[in-house]
């Protein structure tokens, strides 16, 4: 079990007023808050070693190299990647999907086909759509059920020898739905297809291990896990990064460089143009250490228990309906109230101090699909509490005597 | 009633309001006594799309002056566009370019017209200005 308090003081901006209450800090799926180890890990970085990386034989330099490297080896182990170099530091999930898509543009055919699940973020769909767009290759979307689940049968006829890569979130921004991407990937590979997987949801909540998931790719972030803003990874397996070209040209990413021709660093470094985040990748490794600390198991059984308790206090209330209803789901309530709109009640309880996510999520498509204009997310995390729950159902249902 | 005295005006009516909750409630009474835009109006080429909330807006010329219609499908949303409607609605097309919006954060609304706030309003005030431009030029 953990000491919820102790954790939270952890955690300064959680003991913060918003509009004269106290925080309640439900806007987790979109970005988590930072421990003070990671707050201080950035500050201690520029007080103390604060250099450019792999150019320098200065002490500085060296230090700063060391510290970056060690959080890639950090975050290897965290994720179980078979080697340092398949992992990649990027700016965010968006940036790696994007290297990827780009790196396709060489491999993809008219004729080819691209597969997109129905649950994904936008983040998911563009850089695919803009990839087909520039190849001629066809984008087929995996559809889902009133659950939010996405529905496997249809996924198996959509496979064929034409998909060259599946795309899919792990858990659903959204929703909070987990999805079954274990099968799905086994699927894609009998079909000789790469899977890429988003895992910016996931990463908050469960340790991946990208080899027994047997994925191509995985990209996360890391401001949802503790970490700072602009940080992420792109895990991708060392033949695919091998195979795929480097995706933008500059210092570091080179072996040499000649107004003829240029040749290309080796992996990871091929991938790492210019001078990185350096103190965001040394801290991620922070967040993640953190995190393991806190430990994976008692983040889930508290945030389970907490979306256990959310969904029963939630649909006391009445007219609100919950939009994804599967089963396996993260600790994540997207909800609605029958005739007024998510923005009224997210604009009422955040002068009662909670912070929700309300609109589409940057999911339009699954909005579409339920034919609402958005829903009201409350995603928690392992340092809120039930007592918190309370506040945002009181809230809620203040918003709705206001509003009806 | 010029656009500047119907603006004193609501100020005067929100300095009654002792907090943001009051304020509030009536902003979601102005909303729900908001005369509907005609629905023949309610298509996609007066649809300001927000991030948010969607708003839609009809401008009419009416002698030498401009009547606007809105709606929108959030009630707070639309209780703005309602005092926004009672302010520039029935002025002539000049006044309309000259006039501000600065009442908005005097009665406590400001954030509800911040250009990130996606809810469509700001584009609102830019399209209603537009209007007057386009009735303005065509004098």
């Amino acid at each position: 079990m953990l000491d919820i308090q102790k954790i939270r003081s952890d955690f300064p901006i959680l003991s913060q007023k918003v509009n004269g209450k106290p925080l309640v800090y439900f806007d987790n799926g979109a970005t988590s808050q930072k421990p003070q180890v990671v707050i201080d890990a950035i500050a201690k970085y520029y007080q103390e070693i604060n250099a450019n990386i792999h150019r320098g034989v200065h002490t500085l330099s060296q230090l700063a190299t060391d510290a970056y490297e060690l959080s890639r080896n950090k975050i290897q182990n965290h994720i179980n990647a078979k080697h340092s170099h398949e992992v990649l530091f990027t700016s965010g999930t968006t940036f790696g999907i994007n290297l990827v898509t780009n790196g396709f543009a060489t491999l993809l055919q008219p004729g080819d086909e691209v597969l997109v699940s129905a649950l994904e973020h936008h983040s998911n769909i563009v850089p695919w759509q803009m990839l087909c767009e520039r190849t001629g290759a066809t984008l087929r979307v995996i559809p889902m059920n009133e659950e939010g689940e996405l529905i496997m049968s249809e996924y198996d006829e959509l496979l064929s020898n034409k998909t060259k890569i599946v795309t899919v979130n792990h858990i659903s921004n959204a929703l909070g739905i987990i999805n079954p991407i274990k099968y799905m990937i086994d699927k894609a590979h009998e079909v000789g297809a790469a899977v890429l997987i988003d895992g910016a949801q996931a990463v908050p909540h469960l340790k991946p291990d990208v080899q027994a998931l047997n994925c191509d790719f995985y990209v996360f972030s890391g401001h949802k896990m503790c970490g700072p803003t602009g940080t992420g990874i792109l895990y991708g397996k060392e033949e695919w990064l091998n195979k795929l070209p480097p995706y933008q040209g500059g210092g570091e990413m080179i072996k040499e460089v000649s107004f003829e021709k240029t040749t290309y660093a080796e992996l990871p470094h091929k991938f790492e143009a210019g001078t990185p985040n350096i103190a965001g990748g040394i801290v991620l490794g922070t967040a993640i250490d953190f995190m393991n600390e806190v430990g994976f198991t008692n983040i889930q059984e508290q945030e389970l228990e907490l979306l256990a308790y959310g969904t029963e206090k939630l649909l006391e209330i009445e007219g609100l309906r919950i939009f994804g209803t599967s089963k396996d789901k993260t600790s994540v309530i997207s909800f609605n109230i029958e005739g007024i709109h998510p923005y009224d009640i997210g604009t009422i309880i955040d002068k009662l101090g909670i912070a929700v996510r309300t609109g589409h999520h940057c999911a339009q498509p699954i909005m579409n699909f339920y034919g609402i204009p958005g829903t009201i997310r409350a995603s928690f995390s392992f340092y809120n509490t039930k007592e918190e729950i309370d506040s945002l159902v009181a809230a809620v249902r203040k918003a709705q005597m206001m509003l009806s | 009633m010029k656009i500047k005295e119907i603006q004193n005006e609501i100020v005067d009516e929100f300095s009654m309001f002792d907090d943001w909750m009051e304020r509030y409630e009536y902003i979601i009474e102005l909303g729900k006594k908001l005369p509907l835009i005609e629905e023949e109006y309610k298509n996609d080429s007066n649809l300001i799309k927000g991030c948010q909330s969607k708003v839609w807006l009809q401008g009419e010329q009416n002698d030498d002056k401009i009547v606007f219609t809105a709606d929108s499908d959030a009630i707070l949303t639309k209780g703005i566009i309602a005092i926004l409607i009672r302010t520039f609605s029935n002025q002539s097309a000049i006044d309309i370019i000259n006039a501000d919006t600065d009442f908005i954060d005097e009665i406590g609304l400001k954030e509800h017209l911040s250009p990130t706030r996606a809810n469509g309003l700001v584009s609102m005030i830019k399209n209603i200005k537009m209007y007057a431009l386009a009735f303005d030029a065509k004098k």
